[in-house]
């Protein structure tokens, strides 16, 4: 039963590439096509139910909601693809280094990581776009500074495993140096974790995404996100309670999506766990 | 199947889920009714600290008008000056002396009697050099103030100020006590019908009914304030019987719903709230009249009303409030006009995509709402608007004081303040020497008809000079259990008197 498992995705996987496939394909559709401009307002025919125009009603201002809701698609994964690049650009070659190194950078490193994970993600996000100011652009530093710790943790865990390991003993007598063993022969062998990684940090840098706009400081108007669409919605809900549910599982619906991803991935993937289901993840990655 | 994420984090994505379909699952509660002689009113803002001599903020005269402090005259619902702690006066030929007869029955919440020492400090308190109080402009003509016995009061001018007897029924012109006026920020001491209670931060402000009062007995025996800052929570509050009335009520679109709900009475009356496209006239090329009038010719006040307001709200063409007497109606200065705008533009030598603004948006949705649909109208006549959405405190800070900004909307909500328009370093900017002195001229005339005419020669300028784009006169949106009475339809002053108030069976 584990030895199928591991080979495919299964079906939670399948079902969470579909749903993200999907999602995807609709954010790049958006770029060229959307049934009207996301952002023209017609406000005559405001609040307007779904019909043949508008196949899933207009907003307070006459914005065609499924117009929206692609556009959303698009700016949600615009946002959080480049925080979790961020996050992942400098958080794996940290995590490289200190594994690499160990000794005091090793400390220095993880120590620094510690602090970062004692503030709270969100909030330590909230404080950022309200010192930098409210947009899409400081949305991203501030989701992305906040994946650099886990990337970097997971990245040096990882890592750590694989230094034990007889290839990598044989390269160091071969005379390698540390940073090509940890290019040609560490990172290829973590791929498959820091893929899964990637893919639940997506999740949450969607979700933070939406967190930040739906309190006004993600992006900002004209530009469309489904978080501000969930707060425009809220004095509409006894009205049109249609448009907070809309893009409420639109938000849901790519979560989940990326979450089931992230776990079928997983499970084909991830090194630590072998073909004969034994953990075999050293101690400390075991928790949670 | 459980991944090596560290549980903090799971959990704030947890979080972070509920926070996203929280909005699914604010539905009402049980409706229950209060006890029929106490009242919760709900407010959108909290006030600063409740001394209305010490400050701007409309909300705490909303709280303390009226029901804790008094004037010397007092502004009915009708928006007339009526005698309140003065019973009657006498005004001398000149205009230059005013006598005021103090009633003899006044006591402060504390005990202590109102006297015409009382009168004496409040106005000198007003007056001072080091005076705090956010009106000073309304004293202004004040030569000399002296009590000729306990309950004579004389005042003396320094010319003839037509307004002046509207001006002491402001709420910064109210009545304090000499022993209570340091303490009045936290612990406000008045002669009003009811006193102070108690102010629990960030939520509510209680007041009773006070027994010595000097006046027929209030029919409530205690009032609180609520404060609820969000539309959604309001309307939730309203329907499930939380809150009682509402005399702004912040989400129009909720309007609807109540009104089709026998249990509430949803009465629109008008309030002195011009809202206003404020141009700073110091940031090129805003200073070009063309360019200002172009942005009035890209607005379309009536979507904005029915787009932004539900339909609640009138045009306006200038700065004056339509139910006014005096008011002209200038809307026809500057129809919605995109072809014009763009002409307009292109004379001032502005290329279509060339003129980028920025544009500060304070939190109430009369303002972020409207915000939204000018950046649109402006984009269509090729002018570019970046929305930035800012706090009260970052408003008052960046734009209001810093005049750090192109373009601003926010509601002038204080009556009759066309003189803002003659102020020297206001935030928008204006400077225009006619105009300061029609001001002037104003200043000096009592004669409501000659007034009146000047009144309208000032609004005019006003939209000759297409100086801001002016776009809607607020509603006044009052929501309140149909069992209710005596509550004000419209809002001549920032006040909600609770005198008249009562519960019928």
């Amino acid at each position: 039963m584990a030895e199928r498992r591991v080979r495919t995705l299964g079906t939670a996987g399948r079902v969470g590439a579909a749903t993200t496939g999907a999602v995807v394909v609709v954010a790049l559709v958006s770029l060229v096509w959307t049934p009207h401009d996301p952002a023209a307002m017609d406000v005559a025919n405001k609040l307007a139910g779904p019909s043949l125009a508008h196949p899933l009603g207009t907003d307070h201002f006459g914005r065609d909601t499924l117009s929206q809701l692609m556009a959303g698609a698009r700016v949600s994964i615009a946002v959080s693809l480049v925080a979790v690049g961020l996050g992942a650009g400098l958080g794996v070659p940290l995590g490289l280094l200190a594994a690499a190194r160990r000794g005091w950078l090793d400390e220095a490193v993880m120590r620094l990581n510690d602090l970062a994970f004692a503030f709270p993600a969100l909030l330590t996000a909230v404080l950022i776009t309200a010192l930098l100011g409210p947009g899409a652009i400081n949305a991203i530093l501030a989701i992305g500074l906040f994946n650099v710790p886990v990337f970097a943790r997971v990245t040096r865990g990882a890592a750590l495993a694989v230094w034990k390991r007889p290839f990598v003993l044989a390269a160091r007598l071969a005379g390698r140096g540390r940073a090509r063993i940890s290019l040609d022969h560490v990172l290829p062998n973590i791929a498959g974790t820091l893929i899964v990684q990637a893919t639940i940090q997506f999740a949450l840098a969607i979700l933070a995404e939406a967190g930040l706009s739906y309190l006004g400081l993600g992006s900002q108007p004209p530009e469309v996100s489904w978080g501000r669409m969930l707060n425009e919605a809220q004095t509409f809900l006894f009205l049109e309670p249609r448009l907070a549910i809309l893009p409420g599982l639109a938000i849901v619906v790519t979560v989940l999506g990326l979450n089931l991803l992230g776990d079928g991935l997983r499970d084909r993937l991830d090194p630590r766990l072998d073909p004969q289901g034994v953990d075999r993840r050293p101690a400390g990655a075991r928790r949670g | 199947m459980v991944l090596p994420l560290p549980r903090a984090r799971r959990r704030a994505a947890t979080a972070l889920a509920a926070l996203a379909v929280a909005a699914l699952t604010a539905l009402p509660g049980p409706a229950t009714a209060g006890p029929p002689d106490t009242l919760v009113m709900g407010m959108v803002l909290e006030p600063p600290h409740l001394d209305p001599t010490a400050g701007a903020a409309a909300a705490i005269d909303e709280v303390v008008y009226a029901n804790v402090f008094e004037g010397l005259t007092r502004i009915g619902p009708d928006g007339s000056v009526q005698p309140a702690l003065a019973e009657r006066w006498e005004i001398s030929d000149d205009g230059l002396t005013y006598t005021f007869h103090l009633r003899r029955d006044v006591t402060f919440h504390d005990g202590t009697a109102f006297t015409a020492d009382d009168a004496v400090f409040s106005l000198q308190r007003a007056l001072a050099d080091d005076s705090v109080n956010a009106q000073k402009g309304l004293f202004a003509a004040i030569d000399s103030v002296a009590a000729l016995d306990g309950y004579t009061l004389v005042v003396g001018l320094s010319r003839p100020e037509g307004r002046l007897l509207y001006n002491l029924g402001w709420g910064d012109a109210v009545m304090v006590g000499l022993e209570s006026a340091d303490t009045n920020k936290t612990r406000p001491i008045g002669t009003g019908p009811f006193r102070f209670v108690r102010w629990v931060q960030g939520d509510r402000v209680e007041l009773e009914a006070f027994p010595d009062f000097w006046g027929p007995a209030p029919a409530l025996s205690a009032a609180t304030f609520r404060f609820i800052p969000d539309p959604a929570a309001a309307l939730a509050a309203m329907l499930a019987g939380d809150v009682d009335a509402y005399a702004n009520f912040p989400a129009p679109e909720g309007l609807a719903i109540l009104e089709e709900d026998a249990r509430f009475a949803v009465v629109v009356g008008t309030t002195e709230g011009e809202t206003i496209l404020a141009l700073n006239h110091r940031r090129p090329p805003l200073d070009d009249p063309r360019v200002r009038r172009a942005i009035g010719h890209a607005i379309d006040r009536n979507t904005l009303i029915d787009g932004a307001m539900f339909g609640y709200g009138t045009p306006i063409g200038s700065h004056f409030a339509p139910h006014h007497p005096a008011y002209v109606d200038l809307t026809d200065r500057s129809p919605h006009d995109p072809e014009r705008a763009r002409a307009l533009l292109a004379e001032a030598g502005i290329a279509p995509g060339d003129l980028r603004l920025t544009l500060h948006l304070p939190p109430p949705s009369y303002a972020r709402r409207s915000g939204e649909l000018i950046a649109a109208q402006l984009g269509a006549v090729g002018v570019a608007v970046e929305i930035i959405p800012v706090e009260w405190a970052q408003w008052l800070d960046q734009a209001f004081r810093g005049h750090d900004f192109d373009m601003t909307i926010v509601a002038h909500t204080e009556p009759l303040d066309i003189d803002i328009y003659a102020r020297d370093d206001y935030y928008f900017g204006y400077d225009n020497p006619a105009f300061d002195a029609l001001m002037a001229t104003l200043q000096s005339t009592r004669d409501t008809a000659a007034r009146a005419d000047l009144y309208r020669q000032a609004q005019t300028i006003l939209a000759e000079d297409a100086v801001n784009g002016f776009l809607f006169q607020l509603a006044k949106l009052g929501v309140w259990d149909a069992r209710l009475s005596g509550l004000w339809r419209d809002s001549p002053v920032q006040a909600n008197d609770l005198t008249g108030v009562s519960w019928q069976p």
